[in-house]
Parts: structure tokens; sequence; C-alpha cells
């Protein structure tokens, strides 16, 4: 009798250490991570001439309180590391290192700008420590088979591009194209989209293409160019104060072509208000975030929730801008990345589970989703266009994209 | 040809800008021979005072005036402050101040006012009459608000008293103060005069090319390249720089160089001023004793 | 300096050098990228420094130099397979000539004119290095990806391994060591008091036979050649040059090391990189929505309260700890600034 006692106690303890050893081995940590917090960093312009994109991280920050304060996630609070390196990258790259090798983060989530990605990615991916979700629309960083480590979020700008090439094909074929666009990373990705969506009839349909630098005063002398090419198309490819600018001086000389405006600048309040919304009715973009400027979500569930973590964790940032109905859905998206991984928190499983999403977030468009895979590395590729009416971006047509 | 018309139009409506910076900058040279590297930021920070006014639902011409006589006791509070006690040092210790200058002044702007860019209205409503086929009612208005501050300095300097002084404690400080001006105070003056000609310089520019933090950061090098043109020490010939450069950076962006290298023209501008024709075009020729 | 002090800085530089060989290997690889990156600021501020602190003329553009340099390094390494060791020496030659071609025009600009001509360079550099003509070897706005070059040799010194940082820094030190050394020969002996007679008393100088265009030119150009050889450096480093890098920021920074550490002073360089480092990183904890406006006031409070810099609050405490040494019978010409002392 005793003897089965000891052995049922020793196969009880057997089996219990197996199983706690189990149970124990199913957490799996990088460092970054452990059973308390989770440890997300960030880099972006908070001083500077780009600081108005600062925003974004500070939502992000105010939506990680949020889930801190509903009790965190599977247990763990959220950790936030933002760091400023004013747009440029040779500060972004100091900023990467100190956040992989001192402050030992799990990944670094929502970087922004081009050439400050560009800048971090080759280290990013050596130290196989996940780059996630980059604030840039850029193609480059939806490469899976080279960097495994880096992700972006949002619709990739030649994806954009090619849309509106489309729209025009379908509905002005023989249309005659001029082209503004930033002398940069972000307004040459639109252009080859552009122009790789009108396929070989680009070279007859576009007239003009003319840059202009952030630098530049006025660009008067270039919209002045574009209307003497005698173009009835227009590709608009500005940052937010060019764009008020090119509305606003487009209307001046008295040039209505079908003017189409990339969606980084279409803000209500701080582009068509200074333009003057007048002269902007008629403008087409693709979206994909819902406009809080837009009185169709007034009575939508997602933008009143939005609306109220607006007012509880961020008072201080505007809710007409919709860099932080941006900022909002790219951190639920974080959030989902995290729930997904449960108890192992490795770099790997990170990117692991960043490459399998399937969802839909309350503040994108209905029929936008975020999906990726282990060869798709963009979650965002469904747009669908709008146009503006003198008061909101109002939508038409069907939702673009695969 | 209506093309090239355009352009030449829309490069005297940019030069109008160009050239009220240049005044703002003739003027500070005039009296205390500096070049000040902060104007720019201290006109971008006056518009934002303004802006701040208008918010506030202040009508405009109130704001304006407000604007200007703060701006000229702000100038002149900022030299008797921070430049007095570095005026008879070095240039380079008077160089890094007016950089501390530019980049405080920036930052304040940011840190108060934010970064996204804000629409500044107007005085001249587009549909005015002063509105033209190739010009705005706004480009009319501001070189018209320029030529008029223009009268004024000429005025003020050819037949008061005090502008007397100031030409004066500028040209010789040492006779002057033998005479009994109180120079320090004529270079106070000069910084007041020089910070509230670029208030309005400010509030010309910003209502077409919208108000933020760095404004001026683009439009400060053409405004530098008009002044050296049209002579650093004569305030029509910064007009008349202006008007030039502007039409100039149009001509040559548009059909000759090209858009990107816009700024190179400027920095080739500058050194080819200073190097070929150092007392600008109608600048007058400076001998100094050896 | 007395044998016995002679000896005494001898003593001093080698425990110097120890201590930065040893240094790397004490702390985490991030630390040492970040001393690294204040070697090369120390080089860029001494090469400015020859020209404004030594010389007198004010130059508000040099961060085209370090552009300049940079992108020659990340060209030549990336294009052209050269290695990295190699672009240093092309870097400086290259920088050389084209400071040098810019002391012409500079020889008639004074004062403020050149601070306004080289602020316009300053400016427009970002826009030349995204020209199109030239993009094919740039990379345009893209920049240039460069990888870190691994160490020659494996080494471990207190348990830790010799890898790229490391070696990285060990490279950077002794390119240093040697251009600070080569500074000092060159500003101790008669090029540095016909420097330092033309920044004070330029028709003076004339007359008494130092030939100013040549004289001043060639500065430009050594100066230019050193804050060129430290963008090389920098590339190399980084591992990565895009022209959003070398804004005109850049160049005020620069300005703003050379003042903190005291002009015509070659050590200070090392205080003024000190700073320019890691004070912003400290301003961004205390604001930041202000980083820059802090920087701002310590420029305009440096001028009143410390105008010779780190090394001149250094050499006053000194003087007040041992007034018998400090009132040496030959003080080195080169290095008085108390003609600069407001």
């Amino acid at each position: 009798m005793k003897l089965t006692k000891a052995w049922t106690l020793l196969a009880l303890g057997l089996a219990g250490a197996v199983f706690g050893t189990a149970a124990i081995a199913q957490k799996k940590y990088d460092p970054g991570a452990d059973d308390k917090e989770i440890k997300i960093g960030q880099i972006g312009p908070y001083s500077g001439p780009a600081s108005a994109y600062g925003t974004i991280g500070k939502t992000i920050g105010a939506y990680f309180d949020k889930v801190n304060a509903e009790g965190g996630i599977n247990g763990r609070k959220l950790k936030y590391l933002p760091l400023d390196d004013g747009y440029n990258p040779a500060k972004t790259v100091e900023m990467a290192r100190k956040l992989v090798e001192e402050e030992e983060v799990l990944l670094v989530f929502n970087p922004l700008g081009t050439a400050t990605n560009t800048a971090i990615r080759k280290y990013m991916n050596e130290k196989k420590v996940p780059q996630l979700f980059t604030a840039t629309g850029a193609t480059k960083f939806g490469d899976p088979k080279n960097f495994p480590y880096t992700m972006g979020w949002q619709p990739p700008y030649a994806a954009e591009a090619r849309i509106y090439a489309q729209h025009l094909l379908e509905t002005q074929p023989g249309a005659k194209v001029a082209v503004l666009y930033q002398n940069d990373d972000f307004g040459k990705d639109y252009v080859q989209g552009f122009e790789e969506g009108l396929g070989d009839k680009a070279k007859a349909m576009i007239v003009s293409k003319v840059t202009y630098e952030v630098t530049d005063p006025t660009i008067d002398s270039q919209m002045l160019s574009l209307k003497a090419s005698g173009a009835t198309a227009f590709l608009d490819i500005t940052t937010p104060k060019f764009a008020a600018m090119a509305i606003k001086k487009a209307a001046e000389i008295g040039w209505k072509p079908i003017h189409y405006l990339t969606n980084v600048s279409v803000s209500v309040s701080s582009v068509m208000t200074p333009a003057g919304l007048q002269n902007g009715v008629g403008l087409l973009t693709a979206a994909y975030v819902k406009d809080p400027t837009d009185p169709q979500w007034q009575q939508d569930a997602g933008m009143k929730d939005w609306l109220a973590f607006m007012a509880k964790y961020n008072a201080g940032a505007s809710v007409t801008d919709n860099s932080n109905v941006y900022g909002y859905s790219a951190a639920q998206t974080m959030v989902q990345v995290l729930k997904q991984c449960g108890d192992n928190l490795t770099h790997d499983n990170v990117m692991k589970q960043a490459a399998n999403l399937d969802l839909t977030l309350p503040m994108l468009l209905p029929g936008v989703n975020v999906k990726t895979g282990p060869d798709d590395f963009y979650p965002i590729e469904r747009e669908q266009l709008a146009k503006f009416d003198g008061k909101t971006w109002v939508l038409f047509g069907k939702v673009y994209g695969r | 040809m209506d093309a090239l018309m355009h352009q030449v139009f829309s490069g005297l409506a940019s030069g109008c800008i160009y050239g009220s910076i240049a005044l703002a900058l003739v003027m500070i040279y005039q009296a205390t021979h500096h070049i000040n590297f902060a104007q720019g930021e201290l006109a971008t920070f006056s518009t934002f005072i303004a802006w701040a006014l208008l918010q506030r639902g202040w009508p405009y011409w109130a704001a304006f005036i407000v604007t200007v006589a703060g701006s000229f006791v702000g100038g002149l509070a900022i030299q008797r402050l921070i430049v007095r006690p570095v005026e008879r040092a070095p240039v380079l210790t008077n160089v890094i101040v007016f950089i501390g200058l530019l980049v405080i002044f920036n930052s304040l702007s940011g840190w108060l006012f934010d970064y996204t860019i804000k629409a500044f209205p107007s005085p001249f409503a587009q549909d005015s009459a002063l509105a033209t086929r190739f010009f705005s009612a706004h480009e009319v208005g501001s070189v018209l608000v320029m030529l008029c501050v223009l009268l004024v300095l000429w005025a003020f300097f050819r037949f008061t008293p005090i502008g007397l002084a100031m030409r004066a404690a500028a040209q010789n400080p040492e006779s002057a103060r033998l005479v009994g001006i109180r120079v320090s105070w004529m270079l106070a003056m000069g910084w007041g005069l020089a910070s509230a000609i670029g208030a309005v310089a400010g509030m010309m520019i910003a209502p077409a090319v919208f108000l933020d933090p760095n404004m001026m950061t683009g439009i400060l090098i053409y405004g530098f390249a008009a002044a050296l043109l049209g002579g650093i020490d004569n305030p029509a010939g910064a007009v008349a720089g202006g008007f030039i450069v502007g039409v100039l950076e149009n001509l040559l962006g548009a059909y000759v160089i090209g858009t990107e290298l816009k700024l190179t023209a400027a920095l080739l501008l500058i050194v080819a001023t200073l190097t070929l024709w150092p007392n600008g075009l109608f600048g007058r020729n400076v001998v100094t004793r050896v | 300096m007395t044998a016995r002090q002679r000896r005494i800085a001898w003593l001093l530089g080698a425990l110097l050098l120890a201590a930065a060989v040893v240094l790397p290997f004490m702390v985490k690889n991030y630390r040492v990228f970040q001393f690294n990156l204040v070697l090369v600021y120390a080089i860029a501020i001494l090469g400015l420094n020859i020209l404004t602190g030594f010389n007198g003329q004010i130059s508000l553009g040099h961060g085209a130099f370090f552009a300049i340099g940079g992108y020659a390094a990340a060209v030549m390494m990336d294009r052209f397979g050269v290695p990295y060791w190699a672009t240093l020496p092309v870097a400086g030659v290259l920088c050389f000539g084209l400071g040098f071609l810019m002391g012409f025009p500079a020889l008639r600009l004074g004062g403020h004119y050149l601070a306004l001509a080289t602020y316009a360079l300053a400016l427009a550099v970002p826009q030349l290095l995204k020209w199109k003509l030239i993009e094919p070897w740039t990379g345009g706005v893209q920049g240039i990806v460069l990888s870190k070059p691994e160490p020659p040799f494996t080494f471990r010194l207190l348990g830790q391994p010799l890898n790229a940082d490391r070696w990285l820094f060990l490279f950077t030190c002794a390119v240093a060591v040697l251009m600070f050394v080569l500074a000092h020969n060159l500003l101790r002996g008669r090029i540095g008091r016909a420097l330092v007679a033309i920044r004070d008393h330029p028709i003076a100088a004339t007359a008494m036979g130092i030939n100013l265009p040549i004289v001043k030119s060639t500065t430009f150009g050594v100066s230019a050649a050193y804050t060129g050889v430290a963008g090389a450096l920098g590339a190399i480093s980084v591992a990565f040059v895009a022209p959003d890098s070398f804004s005109v920021l850049l160049s005020i920074s620069l300005l703003v090391g050379l003042v903190v550490g005291g002009l015509a002073s070659i050590p200070g360089a090392i205080f003024g990189a000190l700073f320019v480092q890691f004070v912003p990183n400290v301003a961004n904890d205390l604001s930041k929505s202000a980083p820059w406006a802090i920087y701002g006031v310590l420029l305009i409070g440096l001028m009143y309260l410390m105008p010779t810099g780190a090394m001149g609050l250094l050499r006053m405490t000194w003087a007040r700890w041992r007034p018998a040494a400090a009132l040496d019978p030959k003080p080195d010409p080169a290095l008085t600034t108390r003609r600069h002392s407001t």
C-alpha cells in the first residue's frame, strides 16, 4: 500500500514537473518582454520642420495608456519609448541603436519617414529586431524576402497612384496629364506608380512633370508652367503646405483640371480650409480611414469611440486632424499583433504574427481591411475614391485594391 | 508669350515678398552695420502674434497696428538687452548671437503655435477693385504697402531730426557722440524699425505662403540676395533687388535650370554679387581709411 | 614649456591614449558608437576652428564639406568598391580643393558677408545632393546604405571581443590623434602665427610680407579637408548618407561646438564635440518641444559668460590654482585669445 502511494505521489510529482516546465517553456521571451511588461520603441520627428507629424506618435502613446488602464495585453503592461530624430536619418540611426542596444526593446513601432526608415532598415534586420508598421507609404518597405523584419502599414504610395491612373483611364482616357511632385522619395514613388498604372499610354498622356523642393517659398512658377502645358488632368503630389498653395493658385489662375490629390494632404483643417474651401470643390483623392470632419460618420460607433478616446486620453490633440485617426488605427493593429503573440514574445514571433493578420478596424473605411501573409507585407491595400464637395470628402465608387 | 508674361508677373509678385524682407535687412545694416540672420524668424514670430490676435476676434487693422508697434518695442528691447552687450565684440560673436536668436525664435514659434500651417487673411479681398488680369488683389496691395513703407522711411530719414541723428550715428559714431547723440539708443531704434518692417513683411507674405514656423527659412536667403544685389545700404535698391531676384528665379526655374537647383542659383547669385558688384547695383562706394 | 612640463604632458598623453584604447571594451556597443561620433565631430570642429578661430574667417557652411566628405566616401565604397580607409585621403584632398576654390571669392568677403555666403552654401547643399544629374552615384533622396567594416583581426580585452563598432572607434581614434597632432604642429609654428596675424591685423600682416590670398585660401582648403575627413568617418560610422542628414542645422551645430569648446583652442574641439553629441539628447528629455531654443539660449549665454569657451574656463581655473605656472614667460601666440575675450 505504501509503495503504491509512493509511486502515485512520484508519478503525480513527475507529471507536475513535466507540465510545469512545459507551461514555463510556453512563455518565451526576447529582451524587451517579460511577465510584467512589453517594451515598444518608436522614433519620430518631435522637433524640427516635420514635427507636425509628431502628433501620430503622441496619439499612439495615448492609446497605449488606454490599453494599460484597461488591464494591458495578456496581463502585461505596455511600456512605450518614443524618441526624437528631428527627421534626420543620421539621428534615426542613433536612436534605433539606443532602443535596440540600450533600452533593449522588443520591437520598434511606426518609425516615421522614408529616408529615416531606409537608414535603419539594414541594422534592424541584422539585429533581427522588428521594424514594424513603418509610418511611410514607400513601396520598398514591403519586401519580406530581403528584409523579413521590416513591414509597412499604410497603403503604398505607388498603389494609390495606380488607383488614380486606373480611374483616369476609366473616365477620361484621352486626357493630358500634368504632374507636380515633391523632389524626394515620396514624390517619386507616386510618379512611378502612376506611370505603371497608365501602362504604355503613360508617355502619350503625361505632358508635363515638374518638381518642387520643401525649401521653395512658393510654387507659383511651377503651377504656371503646368497650366501652360495645356493639361486637362493634374496629379498633385504635395505635402500639406504645398497642397494648400497648389489648390489656391490653381483657382487663382483659373485652371480647372481633373485634380488628383495625394491622400497625405487631405486634412480639411490643415489643407482645405487654408486653401479656400470653395477652391477645393471637385478634387479627388483615395481614402482608407474615416475622416473626422465627415458628417456621415457622426452616428458611427467607431467614430464615437474614437472621439471618446481623444477626449479622455489625448485631449491636447486636434480632433479634426486625421493623423490622429492614423495613429489610433496603427496602434490598434499593434495591439492585435501582441495579443496574437500570447506568451511567446520573441522578435521572430512578433514578425510571424504580424505576417498573419486578417482584421478590420473601427476607423478604417467599410471595405478596407488589414491583411498580411508571409509573402504579403502590405497590411492595407484597399482604398476608395472620394470627392471634395466644399465641406468634406464624399466617398464614391468602388473600393479599389487587392 | 502669355506664359512668359505670367512667369514674369508672378516673379514680380514673389519679388515683392523678397523685397520687403530685404528692406528690413537693409534697415538693420544701415543702423548697425550688422547683418541680422534672425530677421526672418523675428518676422515670423510677429506674424504669429498678429494671427493670435486675429484668432481672438480683433479686427484686421487693429491687430496690424498693435503687432507693428509691439514688434518695434520688441526689436528695441532685443537690441538693448541682448545685442548691446556684444556690440563691441568681434563680428564672430555678433554672428553667433544672431544665430542664437534665430534658433530661439524659431523654436518659440513652433512651441507656442505648433507646426501645422495656418491661413492668414489678407486685407485686400480677392475681388476688390485692385485685382487686375495678371495680379491678384493681394499682390497689388502688398506692393502698394511696401512702397508706402519705403516712402515713410525715406521721409523719416530725410526730414526728421531723429532720422538725421540715426544716419549720423551709423556713419560716424564717435563724432555723433561728440554732438550729443545717444548712439546706442539710435542703434536700438534701428532694430526697432527693422523689426516693425519685418512684421509688416511677414503679414504681407503669410497670406500667400501660409503661416508656419518655417515660413521664412526659404525666403530669407532670397531676401539676402535681393538686399546684396540692390546695395546693402540702399532701401530702394533692396526693393528693386527683390523684384529682380523674383523675376530671375521664376524665369531661370521655368526655362533654364529647372526647379531643382533654385537654392544653388541663389547661392551663386550671392557669391557673384559679393565678388563682382560688392556695392550692389545701386549702392554707394564706401572708402575706408587704412 | 619646461622639460618637466613636457614630460608630464607626454605622460598624460600616453595615459589618455591607453584610456581611449580600453574604453570601448568597457561599455556597450551603443556608447562606443556615440563616442565614435564625438571623435568625428571633434575633427570637424577642429577644421572649423582652423578657419574661424585661428584665421577669423567666419563659416556658417562647414556642414557642406562634412556632406561632401561623407558622400565622397559613400560613393567610393558603394559604387567603386574602394576600401573604407582609402576613402579618407581622397575625401580630404577633394575637400581641400573645393575649400581652396571657395577661398578665392571669400577673399573679397569680410565678416558678415562671408557668413552670409557660407550660410547660403549650407542651405544649397542638401538640394544639390538631390540633383538628378548626379543621382546614379549619390542615390538621390534615398541616400546610400553602407556596410560597417569588419575588424581585420580578432582580439579580446576584458572579456569583450573586438567587433565592428570597437574597431571603428580605434580607427577613428587613430585618425583623430593624427589630425590633432598635425594641427598642433601646423598652428604652433610660423604658419599658425601668420594665421593669427591675418585674423587680428590683416593690413599689418600684408605689410609684413605674408601672402594674404594664398594663406587665406590655403587655410580654407585645410579647414575644409579636416571637415571632409570627419564627414567621411561619419559616413562610415553611421553606415548611411542621405541629403536630409546635412541640413543647415548641422553647420549651426558645428559652430555651436566651436564656440562651446573655445575659439582658437585645439583641445577645445573635443569639449565642443561632447556638447554637440550629448546635449541635444539631454535637452530632449527636458522639453521635447523646444530643444533648439535651449541650444540658442546656451549659445547666447556662452557668448556673454564664457566667450573663450570651455578651454578658456579651464585656463582661468588653472590660473587661479597655480598662478606661478600661469605666468609662463613665453605664452603661446597661436593659442592666445586675449583679444577676443570681451
